[in-house]
């Protein structure tokens, strides 16, 4: 086997690739086999400017609705992350009109009359699980917005974390939910307000405002070359704490 | 979909030296670092950025007569003419504003992002304006963690040496004191604005190595640690309308200064309706970002749609230096397989967590840590001259990254929950990460260059900030893992705080100007260049060159149609 040069961003095609036809937005284009939504329309001719963002999977530009051949199913894929099929019709939704609301982090607590105050539509959930059908990173929206529901931030923030805010989830919901947003807000209440702080940052933080470290960072800028690299090639290295637990290093003048 | 049977049969060698690796790394004999010496060897010969081909020298501009030579496709983009082509007629739109701001950033990632906060929080108006959605960059691709010297059994001092060494003691000194002093700040700041760290139970922060580290000093939240820094940032942009405008879809294409030089604002491009909007600012932050999509020596690349360079370009003309662009970071793992996903980044943290590289006869090869310029090479080395590589159906090579290894050496569900975008990315192909290893191979992934600042981010231009991958000097040539989502937040504040300060004292401004376009375009006029191509990019051309033939009435300004 001959191995291929880099060529970019370039699909590379095997040499008994066939074309497939898949219908963007109804209209029949003819594509290689084995390409995502995402090249495919670009192989069509189309050039990008909404729905396409980090063409990696966690940007949320490209939510993609389709349905394959003989499958009344109606799917939901990234178009970055979905590889297109014989038949497949598609369409990309560029944008959900949403309102999320304003609010002022330093005034708000992690309760359960935040959540109403702010979202009061949560409420409204008939426990469809459509929202969860329609998510392409496989979260349990459903499920989140129960325990947002109950006012268990924790595990609804747990739940939600791999989001991208794509917004298929609200664009999908008969009970006109913002999931995506709402789990915004309950992240952000729960990393400000449930998790505990950490105390030892906070300690660092005050040494370094106290001016503790400007001497020992002047000291590197000031030595030589050689003594640089030579403190460089000296530093104690911590182990993992599955090789050593507890870790101590031997020297402590700069810590 | 899922490994061909083939592959599969290979997997099997690297299930067979599973046990025994496993075994020596908890006995602390993993296989060796190599010393500094070792390192140089391996980068001279299998570094792309030591190719001799694909590079050039500019003839143009503040960087003209550098004895370097440059990635190609980046001097390409200097020697365009500017997008403004009539510009008479922008001469005569630039007096009358569109918008009015003191604060004007572009670039709505990680930079512009913490800088439009810390600009707002300093009591100045800011518009934001971004070429894509807001928090579209390359921020929210960064997966493993941000650095910070927050554990007492680290300090500063150690992420100082660490970072200079990484980048091989070509760093700006008071750069790193600034990246490494902000460090633990940035932190605290992302812990009150509600970002997920991940936390032991009694809120102390989980911290694992980076390559290159001697600490452990790399802060997550799983492995969507960039994804979760942006959303929170961007939440709390679009709490505040009334301070902050952010204008969507509207990349800047060239800077104003007035007549005496200063930065007062900029000329937006509406990609949909393509109106140009005037803004006049008192001051600007540019927080562009890198040259990803540029797709340097050929190669796939992990970033964002958007990274096209534009910052840079647009304070080149102004007459903004730049440094360190000569240098290319090549991240060590880009997927290799599936096809689909190839050059998607593959986060470092996989063997923070304790995967190591692997070559077809299941053998280790190199110290897993190695910063990324030597990991990279050492890979390639592997492939290349060794012929350990693995082929895929496409035919690409590869090397295994052993992620069972993670379950194995920290307990079952590892993987699932500090991995977890990646999980289920190969799961749509039908590969459990935590069961079948990755295959992989360096992909393009950082500028490690770029704008010339001081450690408050101003640039030679009066009234004129950077931050992010947009400026250069503070990883110097290679830059370390974890330094990026700390540095876009660090120089974005800092910026912020000075651009704010900068307002405040009050700046008298003349008549707005677009001289130094005029000039530009002279000079590549004299230099017999930018006949044929524009810049900034803003987008780049994946359309069909076959279709493109075809669209013989319509119009394509550069890349753009």
């Amino acid at each position: 086997m001959t191995t291929v040069k880099p060529s970019g961003d370039k699909p590379n095609l095997p040499p008994t690739s066939r074309l497939i036809e898949v219908f963007i937005m109804g209209k029949s284009y003819k594509v290689p086999e084995t390409l995502t939504i995402q090249k495919a329309i670009e192989w069509a001719g189309f050039q990008f400017i909404r729905s396409c963002g980090c063409r990696g999977g966690i940007c949320g530009a490209c939510p993609t609705i389709y349905r394959t051949k003989d499958d009344y199913k109606l799917k939901v894929g990234l178009a970055c992350q979905t590889v297109a099929e014989d038949g497949m019709y598609l369409v990309q939704l560029p944008f959900v009109p949403v309102q999320k609301a304003i609010y002022n982090i330093e005034e708000e607590k992690a309760t359960l009359a935040a959540i109403e105050k702010h979202y009061p539509e949560t409420f409204r959930c008939v426990q469809c699980n459509t929202c969860t059908k329609a998510c392409p990173m496989d979260i349990e929206v459903m499920q989140y917005i129960a325990e947002i529901i109950k006012g268990d931030y924790k595990k609804a923030a747990e739940l939600s974390h791999s989001c991208i805010m794509c917004g298929m989830c609200a664009a999908r919901c008969p009970a006109e939910l913002q999931q995506f947003n709402v789990a915004m807000f309950i992240r952000r209440m729960y990393g400000r307000y449930v998790l505990p702080k950490a105390e030892h940052l906070k300690n660092r933080v005050e040494d370094i405002e106290a001016g503790k470290y400007e001497p020992m960072l002047d000291e590197l800028q000031q030595v030589s070359s050689g003594e640089l690299v030579k403190r460089y090639k000296e530093r104690e290295w911590e182990p993992e704490p599955y090789e050593v637990p507890d870790w101590k290093p031997k020297d402590t003048k700069y810590l | 979909m899922g490994y061909t049977p083939e592959m599969k049969e290979l997997i099997k060698v690297v299930e067979k030296t599973r046990p025994e690796r496993i075994r020596k790394i908890k006995n602390g004999h993993s296989y060796p670092a190599l010393s500094l010496e070792a390192r140089t060897k391996v980068l001279e010969k299998f570094h792309p950025d030591y190719k001799p081909s694909g590079r050039k020298e500019i003839l143009v501009g503040p960087n003209k007569g550098d004895k370097k030579t440059y990635p190609e496709e980046f001097v390409d983009l200097l020697h365009s003419r500017s997008r403004l082509s009539n510009i008479e007629d922008f001469e005569k739109i630039i007096e009358k504003p569109d918008y009015e701001t003191d604060v004007l950033v572009i670039g709505a990632g990680g930079a512009g992002s913490s800088a439009a906060l810390t600009a707002m929080n300093h009591g100045q108006k800011v518009i934001l304006s971004t070429k894509l959605r807001q928090g579209d960059a390359n921020t929210v691709m960064a997966e493993g963690g941000i650095q910070g010297a927050t554990q007492e059994v680290d300090s500063p001092y150690y992420h100082y040496l660490d970072t200079i060494g990484g980048g091989h003691f070509t760093n700006d000194p008071k750069l790193v004191k600034a990246l490494v002093t902000d460090a633990p700040l940035v932190i605290e700041w992302l812990e009150s604005l509600g970002m997920m760290f991940d936390k032991e139970s009694d809120g102390r922060l989980k911290v694992l190595k980076g390559g290159g580290v001697c600490r452990r000093r790399m802060h997550s939240s799983a492995d969507m640690t960039g994804s979760e820094i942006m959303r929170v940032l961007r939440d709390e942009i679009n709490n505040n309308p009334d301070k902050i405008t952010p204008l969507e879809f509207s990349p800047a294409v060239e800077l104003i200064l007035d007549s005496a030089g200063k930065c007062m604002g900029a000329v937006l491009y509406n990609l949909e309706t393509k109106e140009y909007y005037v803004v006049h600012a008192k001051a600007v932050i540019l927080a562009t970002g890198g040259f990803g999509r540029l797709h340097i020596q050929g190669f796939a690349t992990t970033n964002h749609y958007g990274a096209t360079a534009d910052g840079i370009i647009m304070a080149y003309r102004a007459g903004a230096k730049h440094r360190f662009m000569y240098a290319t970071q090549y991240h060590p793992t880009g997927a290799a397989f599936p096809e689909q996903n190839i050059g998607l980044l593959i986060t470092e943290k996989t063997r923070t967590l304790g995967a190591e590289p692997i070559n077809k006869h299941g053998e280790e090869f190199v110290f897993p840590l190695e910063p990324r310029d030597v990991e990279a090479a050492s890979i390639i080395k592997e492939c290349i001259e060794n012929k350990n590589g693995i082929a895929t159906p496409a035919g690409r090579l590869g090397i295994w990254l052993d992620s069972p290894m993670v379950d194995i050496l920290r307990g079952p569900g590892t993987v699932e929950h500090a991995l977890e975008a990646k999980h289920i990315q190969f799961m749509r192909y039908n590969i459990d990460i935590s069961k079948e290893p990755m295959l992989i191979y360096p992909t393009l992934h950082y500028q490690n260059g770029g704008i010339e600042i001081d450690e408050w981010g101003a640039t030679s231009i009066p009234g004129l900030y950077a931050a992010g991958e947009v400026s250069g000097g503070i990883h110097g040539e290679n830059r370390l893992m974890g330094n990026s989502l700390l540095d876009i937040n660090v120089f974005g504040r800092r910026s912020g705080k000075k651009a704010s300060e900068y307002v405040s004292k009050g700046v008298k401004f003349g008549k707005p100007s677009l001289d130094h376009v005029k000039k530009y375009n002279a000079e590549l006029k004299e230099a017999g260049l930018g006949d044929d191509s524009i810049a900034p990019m803003l987008l780049p051309d994946y359309s069909n060159p076959k279709v493109r033939e075809k669209q013989l009435t319509a119009l394509k300004f550069g890349t753009l149609q």
